[in-house]
């Protein structure tokens, strides 16, 4: 039938009917060095609504271009857009606005106007894709605006310090943004989030911050999956949000004194499922955060797998992966208002009599030493001695300092294969 | 070094690597890391293990086997001084032979496994953090082999030396690092990093401990402690620091034992 129908309609008559159904009036403005036009502001002057601009190559400087149109901006052979480290490169303040195929390089510094490549203001349906952002202070900016998909972009700075630097993504006061298949690197955050809303990040890869990969701050129902954030000061940092969604992305290489692979800091309800932690110095660290389950995740090589804290209460740990971390789970206070519930946990030590899978002693996931680390930091140093050792057997064997409330009394004996569960088993609670 | 040092060097070394207590020795420090390489997933992992090894393993195999070898050529020794040889060649002959042979059973034991897992390509080996172990599992086994014949050469009866051998083990494992734990928690309202890097410096065995960790990259987990020792250790004086704490664990008791040994009376 569709076979049929395609052989009827040949492709130009196609074309004319989609042509026909655009905007009556929409034309197409070039610009290259060689063209009648020559620069974007010539462009911008001359187009109305609706129109396409095709930027042909070329390198252009001309200070801050404000857009105030709804166009849709193409660059072709990869056409240079310079701030040359003073202005603000691109300003729009209208709805359908996209940007495609541009090089943005050199936004100025500027700590009172935080200068962007481009900035969006009060915008809706804008789509920014395949990009390149170059040394940029802000790279894409987004305030008050809705309904916008940033896509496929590259985008790199040299960030080196937190006081000199911007955010690669950054969004404020912004709802229902998709951010998709990015790569960010070398800025102060790789995204960054507030006050936004119904919004997702999905694919990309983020990694060498000066602070943190992505970061929300009083945020509400945002998901982020499958992404890579890696080499940061944090992977990931969740601040004073709520209903965060937390799926299938990588935490790695976050190591540092003062580094972290997700940072949860008074966040609520929030959902952290089928990531792996591996190699950072503290896999998620909470403070604070309450109502929050993780189930199904791996941590694997990390200095502290769980950091967490007393004030963080309601928290559900159940079906994840404990492998190879030098402490499994820290915290600093005997009482503990979370649960952990059928974990594999590769330090247990337990029996399986009735050979369910499921071992038949409880295990304590936090060791006396981490308890003593927890209150005299320099005790570190006696990290592998054979002391510690002894005195963590010990204390495993007869508990006496070690919190009872913290005990996973369902341990798994063998490694939970997650990654081949088409859906979380039913008994995890919500 | 054609000297009378280097016969009895030469000797000693061939005695003992005839003996089949050195060759055991190889063999179970060879078969302890086989197991941890093969069992664990994890050549890093693998290292920590091996560090264990080198902590409590190796200090105790040295002294005890240190002890029995001094013992065992007491008699030989004795014969060699009715010959005009100077004491102190027959001495530092000895001690070389035995902490270089040693040595190199525990660095082969270790080395081997390492080099047949990356050769078989079973996985990455951290090449810099195996070098590490090395050297301080070779700088361990010295220390320890001049105070097994510092404690051989003072004492007549080998039991008491024996047990002298194990008090002096048990301290620098366990009782030492306790002592430092409990200066920790105790003088923890005052600024005590530097102390607490000075005094783990003190101890060869922390020392050892220390110097691997830091390699293991677990300084970060170490937070404002490991950060100062990273920074110290790092510097050129503070690696020199360090090896020269070693040296001087295997110097100064040797250098007693030289001295005891060139004016005893058999």
């Amino acid at each position: 039938m569709w076979r049929s129908l395609s052989a009827a309609f040949p492709r130009a008559f196609l074309i004319a009917l989609v042509l026909a159904l655009a905007p009556a009036g929409a034309k197409t403005l070039a610009v290259c060095p060689s063209c009648p036009i020559k620069t974007l502001k010539e462009a911008f002057a001359l187009a109305e609504d609706g129109d396409t601009v095709v930027v042909n190559g070329g390198h252009y400087a001309e200070g801050n271009l404000v857009l105030e149109k709804s166009i849709i901006l193409e660059g072709k052979n990869l056409p240079v857009i310079d701030g040359e480290g003073k202005y603000e490169i691109l300003t729009v303040k209208a709805d359908n606005v996209q940007i495609r195929g541009f090089e943005f390089r050199g936004s100025g510094v500027n700590f009172v106007k935080d200068q962007a490549a481009v900035k969006m203001v009060d915008a809706e349906h804008c789509l920014i894709e395949n990009n390149r952002f170059i040394n940029n202070f802000f790279a894409i900016y987004l305030e008050k605006s809705r309904h916008c998909m940033i896509r496929n972009n590259h985008i790199v700075s040299n960030a080196e310090n937190e006081n000199y630097s911007g955010n690669g993504i950054h969004l404020w006061n912004s709802f229902d943004v998709d951010i998709v298949g990015n790569y960010v690197a070398h800025h102060r955050d790789g995204i960054y989030l507030e006050f936004v809303r119904d919004s997702r990040i999905v694919d990309n890869v983020s990694e060498d911050h000066v602070r943190y990969g992505l970061h929300f701050m009083f945020s509400e129902d945002n998901l982020f999956r499958g992404n890579v954030f890696r080499r940061s000061g944090a992977g990931v940092a969740v601040m004073y949000s709520k209903r965060t969604r937390m799926e299938e992305n990588r935490f790695e290489y976050n190591w540092g004194g003062a580094s972290y692979g997700l940072l949860l800091k008074d966040i609520n309800d929030s959902d952290i499922r089928r990531n792996v932690f591996f190699r950072n110095t503290v896999g998620i660290y909470a403070d604070g955060s309450n109502r929050t389950s993780v189930y199904a995740n791996d941590f694997v090589q990390n200095g502290y797998a769980l950091r967490i804290f007393a004030n963080s209460m309601g928290m559900i740990f159940m079906y994840n992966n404990f492998l190879g971390n030098t402490f499994d789970v820290a915290t600093n206070s005997t009482a503990s208002y979370n649960s952990y519930l059928k974990n594999y946990w590769d330090k247990y030590e337990g029996y399986d009599l009735d050979k369910n899978g499921i071992g038949d002693v409880p295990y304590r996931p936090v060791s006396l030493f981490s308890l003593v680390v927890e209150n005299y930091p320099q005790a570190l140093v006696l990290l592998h001695s054979p002391l510690v050792q002894f005195m963590d057997r010990a204390e495993r064997i007869f508990p006496v300092f070690t919190p009872k409330a913290i005990e996973d009394d369902q341990p798994f004996m063998f490694r939970i294969l997650w990654s081949e569960w088409k859906n979380l088993p039913s008994d995890t609670g919500r | 070094m054609r000297g009378p040092v280097y016969k009895i060097f030469k000797y000693t070394l061939f005695d003992l690597l005839r003996s089949r207590w050195l060759s055991s020795y190889a063999v179970l420090i060879g078969l302890m890391t086989v197991g941890l390489l093969y069992l664990g997933d994890d050549p890093t992992q693998a290292a920590v293990s091996v560090l264990n090894l080198v902590i409590l393993v190796v200090p105790l195999v040295s002294l005890v086997l240190g002890l029995m070898y001094h013992y065992a050529n007491r008699d030989f020794a004795l014969l060699v001084l009715t010959q005009p040889v100077p004491r102190g060649s027959v001495f530092w002959g000895q001690l070389l032979g035995l902490g270089l042979s040693l040595t190199g059973a525990y660095l082969v034991g270790v080395l081997v496994p390492f080099a047949a897992f990356s050769a078989f390509g079973m996985g990455e080996v951290d090449w810099p953090t195996v070098g590490m172990l090395l050297f301080v599992g070779a700088m361990v086994t010295l220390v320890f082999s001049s105070l097994a014949l510092y404690l051989g050469v003072g004492n007549d009866e080998r039991v008491r030396a024996l047990g002298v051998a194990i008090a002096v083990w048990f301290v620098l494992t366990f009782v030492y690092d306790s002592l430092l734990l409990a200066f920790i928690i105790l003088a923890q309202a005052y600024p005590i990093d530097r102390w607490v890097i000075g005094l783990s410096m003190l101890n060869p065995i922390d020392l050892a401990r220390v110097l691997v960790l830091l390699h293991l990259d677990t300084a970060a987990l170490m937070g404002y402690t490991g950060a100062l020792f990273k920074k110290f250790l790092g510097t050129g004086m503070g690696t020199t620091a360090a090896v020269l704490a070693l040296v001087l664990w295997t110097a100064v008791p040797a250098w007693l034992a030289g001295r005891v040994f060139a004016r005893k009376d058999f």
